[in-house]
């Protein structure tokens, strides 16, 4: 165990997990609470269309995905204060989109693919110096806006209440979307693009079945969400397994004994 | 006339091809206990949302324009101290998912942000006020976990802690027992002659209505009446106000 943790790329790969999981968790318990799970799953998809064309584009794929998944999450919140369609049939469009334009991208992109299915499947080998540079700046930019936590749960208690007070809640909306976007690619690596949405959405949902307050559920969401990535990563590591549905399947297990536990 | 607490200026709200609102003139005197009654769909909850200060955009899902102007004592809605104005939304809105207890539910009402844990000072001041709608013993319990009756009481709880100069309730009665609404209207009346607070509430029970309120406002889209009970409750008006099957197909009501 302790020489595996001398190994550069898995000290990056445990970085990375750990910072991913405690901010996806984090962002988690707006997303379970304000039922956007399925957002997770189309900015997923962005994502997947944003990895194709930085690879096509031969730059740093986190590079392109960033921006990529950013517009495509406002473009989705837009299309939603602006058009009375739902939440789900405004995602569902933009899910289609992203998909349709990755595997165009994929395939115009000559030679050999294996690359690919890491940012699919996610692989702990692969989380580059670049990579790990962004989820610490995006960690450091989570932390700074800590304070805005009282008032994004307040917008996602009851919507009406916090605009009648004059809370910015449509600018909530899109920054929310536009992090969720950013902490989306930046799980690529570690879950890959197939369980991210699970990613986001299960350590949340299991401590919300634990946690009579929004306050202790926020908590327990990203203790789990740091644990299960870092006891995930170690396993897959030992069992040669991949690293994305190690962790998914552990907090599957969590989530199941939650559901045992739960005080109604 | 006394100083005004609500006053309008042909005022109107429409919703793409649907008018809403229209041509609503109202002067509501401060300290009065006005009874919003009108049919479904006759623009109460949006009238009152106006009044909150909510952007048109906010109305309603879908396009929605506001014409002419609303005034809360003397201000824009939008530009008054958010303090001033308690607010208690339909309980069907009320979302019972959230992991909350009680005593969050009112301090959130008191710092409008929602308490990531509580001092002893916002704590007295919530449990002041939970007491005040004989809801102290509730305090601790979880949203999911309150009856609608009790679920009113705390949101009501919610909205006086801030002591506000005017209190807007959207169907406060309703989903609620006889015993419940009795209750209702004794806090509410209890806390307007403490604080002499203005006080606007939709109701679909004219009787109850009649009894406590000071004024009437019969909306239909526009205002049928805006008077004392006795007047604005006469046959004529409430005909008015909820016609009958001839009538209703006049209007064009796209939804």
């Amino acid at each position: 165990m302790l020489e595996a943790l001398q190994l550069p790329f898995i000290q990056r790969a445990l970085i990375a997990g750990v910072l991913v999981g405690a901010i996806a968790s984090y962002l988690g318990v707006f997303i379970v609470q304000r039922r956007l799970s399925f957002l997770g799953d189309g900015l997923a998809h962005a994502a997947f269309a944003g990895v194709a064309l930085g690879l096509l584009l031969g730059t740093q794929p986190v590079y392109v995905a960033v921006p990529f998944a950013v517009a495509v999450a406002l473009a989705i919140t837009w299309v939603r204060e602006r058009t009375s369609l739902g939440e789900d049939t405004t995602i569902g469009v933009f899910f289609a989109f992203s998909v349709a334009l990755g595997v165009l991208l994929m395939s115009m992109r000559q030679g050999y693919t294996a690359d690919a299915l890491s940012y699919i499947f996610g692989s702990i080998l692969t989380v580059t110096w670049p990579d790990l540079w962004a989820v610490v700046l995006l960690g450091v930019l989570m932390f700074l806006l800590l304070p805005l936590w009282g008032r994004w749960a307040y917008a996602t208690f009851e919507r009406e209440l916090a605009l009648a007070d004059r809370l910015p809640v449509l600018r909530q909306d899109y920054l929310l979307a536009a992090l969720i976007a950013v902490v989306t690619v930046m799980s690529v690596k570690v879950v890959g693009i197939v369980l991210i949405a699970a990613f986001l959405v299960i350590p949340a949902a299991t401590s919300r079945m634990l946690s009579p307050t929004f306050a202790r559920m926020t908590l327990w969401a990203v203790l789990i969400g740091v644990m299960t990535s870092l006891l995930g990563l170690f396993l897959s590591y030992y069992l040669d397994t991949p690293s994305g549905a190690t962790i998914v399947l552990i907090q599957v297990a969590l989530f199941l004994l939650a559901l045992l536990l739960r005080q109604k | 006339m006394g100083a005004l607490a609500v006053q309008t200026y042909d005022l109107g709200v429409r919703f793409g091809d649907f008018q809403a609102l229209y041509g609503i003139n109202l002067e509501i005197p401060q300290g009065s206990f006005v009874a919003i009654v009108g049919p479904n769909g006759a623009g109460k909850s949006t009238l009152l949302k106006v009044l909150l200060g909510l952007d048109p955009g906010n109305l309603r899902d879908g396009e929605a324009r506001l014409v002419g102007r609303a005034e809360v004592f003397g201000q824009a809605p939008k530009a008054l101290p958010a303090s001033w104005v308690g607010y208690v939304p339909q309980v069907k809105s009320f979302d019972r998912s959230f992991p909350a207890l009680a005593l969050e539910v009112v301090v959130s009402g008191l710092r409008r942000a929602w308490p990531f844990s509580i001092g002893p000072r916002e704590r007295e001041v919530a449990l002041a006020a939970l007491a005040q709608v004989g809801a102290a013993h509730l305090a601790e319990r979880p949203l999911g976990r309150l009856s609608g009756g009790e679920l009113q009481r705390v949101y009501l709880a919610r909205s006086l802690v801030r002591q506000p100069k005017l209190l807007m309730l959207d169907e406060p009665a309703t989903g609620v027992d006889v015993v419940g609404e009795a209750d209702l209207y004794r806090h509410l009346e209890a806390y307007q002659r403490q604080s002499g607070a203005t006080i606007l509430m939709i109701t679909h029970d004219w009787e109850a209505a009649s009894h406590h309120a000071s004024h009437v406002l019969l909306l239909n889209r526009t205002v049928i009446a805006f008077d004392p009970p006795g007047l604005a409750l006469r046959h004529e008006c409430l005909s008015r106000a909820f016609g009958h099957v001839g009538h209703a197909h006049d209007a064009p009501v796209i939804r």
